[in-house]
């Protein structure tokens, strides 16, 4: 409840201080949702699993972001950012279906 | 899936390991609020999770050039110059197409201008425009009301042997069809120029070679001596500007119809 509480809040906040993204930061801060987006469907597997554990779910929504963050800069020094970026998304991409498709055979047995 | 942190990813579950309790039930309790730091936590990073996907989401509404990569900066910029170039290309088209228009014009222009010009030196000889430039101002003094038409007639025939281009008596033009009469009996001294009765002293501005036609009036035998003996004295000012403002009313022809350039050639 409090996560969905904090979900609404950083909408509204976004919505009302539209913040400028740091330039940066801008090929960064996409890879970085979709990363969150993983860890959070992840977290929620995890507690119809019932082994969601806060530390866990803490490190690694940071490290998610963070790590995804630091592949697309590495791939961007090297040169094969938007392949490299490609690919993260699409990684993640499968981990969200497959953590979706856990949660759903949890919660309607199908 | 080589990313690591993977959040509470559950190992391989033994088949027995199932909870009891209904997932939906699980669901419920896990998000009753509850001020526990694992609650609190996962609020937090929920918010940022939300305030980034906000951000992202107005950021890509804005996107502009500064986010793409090199690869389609590039493109993007190859387009652009192609495009340029088609473009320079047709403001070069049109710009010649705009000049030959405009030459085009120019010469439309020029004929209309020359046509212009002809119609007032025309006017001009027509009397149906005021004439200035050079000439003279010849006064009549006539006290004993000798001077009749015929003197007029040799005045202006005078006048025009001499060069004169415009010619006005008294505020007549004096043009092509002008006539001088003498007056009705009874009306005293004076001549009738275009059915205006003028009386003496008669002014005549001329515009032309002023020492032409100053001359031409002092001849032996000329204007000057024919109205001596008329006892009437005739002076005569050269200015550098005469202006002959007076202006002959047009009136189409009634009989004469301009006939054919052939027919005429014929004539000539």
């Amino acid at each position: 409840m409090i996560a969905a509480v904090g979900l609404l809040v950083g909408i509204v906040a976004g919505v009302l201080l539209h913040p400028e993204v740091p330039v940066f930061l801008q090929p960064y801060l996409p890879i970085a949702v979709v990363a969150a987006l993983d860890a959070v469907f992840g977290g929620v597997r995890a507690v119809l699993d019932g082994i969601f554990d806060d530390r866990v779910f803490v490190v690694s929504f940071l490290s998610n972001a963070v790590v995804a963050a630091l592949i697309v800069y590495l791939g961007d020094q090297l040169g094969v950012g938007s392949q490299l970026s490609t690919g993260v998304v699409v990684v993640l991409g499968v981990r969200i279906f497959s953590n979706a498709a856990a949660i759903r055979r949890h919660l309607f047995k199908a | 899936m080589g990313l690591p942190g993977v959040s509470g990813e559950p190992g391989p579950r033994p088949p027995g390991a199932r909870p009891a309790a209904s997932p939906w039930r699980r669901l419920w309790r896990a998000a009753r609020p509850r001020a526990t730091r694992a609650q609190l936590l996962a609020g937090v990073l929920c918010a940022a999770l939300g305030f980034g996907v906000v951000v992202q989401v107005r950021q890509t509404d804005v996107a502009g050039l500064a986010d793409l990569r090199e690869s389609d900066l590039v493109r993007i910029l190859d387009d652009a110059g192609e495009r340029g170039d088609r473009l320079a290309e047709e403001v070069r088209e049109l710009e010649r197409t705009r000049s030959e228009l405009t030459a085009g014009s120019d010469s439309a222009e020029a004929a209309a201008r020359a046509a212009e010009q002809r119609a007032l030196e025309l006017g001009l000889l027509a009397g149906t425009v005021p004439a200035v430039g050079p000439g003279i101002t010849a006064t009549i003094a006539d006290p004993a009301g000798e001077v009749g038409a015929a003197a007029f007639v040799s005045l202006v025939q005078e006048l025009r042997d001499a060069g004169a281009e415009a010619i006005q008596v008294g505020d007549v033009r004096v043009v092509a069809s002008t006539a001088f009469e003498e007056p009705p009996a009874g009306a005293g001294a004076g001549v009738v120029v275009d059915g205006t009765l003028l009386t003496p002293p008669y002014e005549v501005r001329v515009v032309g070679d002023p020492q032409t036609v100053a001359t031409a009036l002092d001849i032996p035998g000329g204007v000057r001596e024919s109205l001596r003996q008329l006892s009437a004295e005739l002076s005569v000012e050269t200015a550098e500007e005469v202006r002959v403002t007076a202006l002959h009313a047009v009136s189409s022809p009634q009989y004469a119809r301009p006939a054919s350039p052939g027919a005429t050639a014929g004539s000539e």
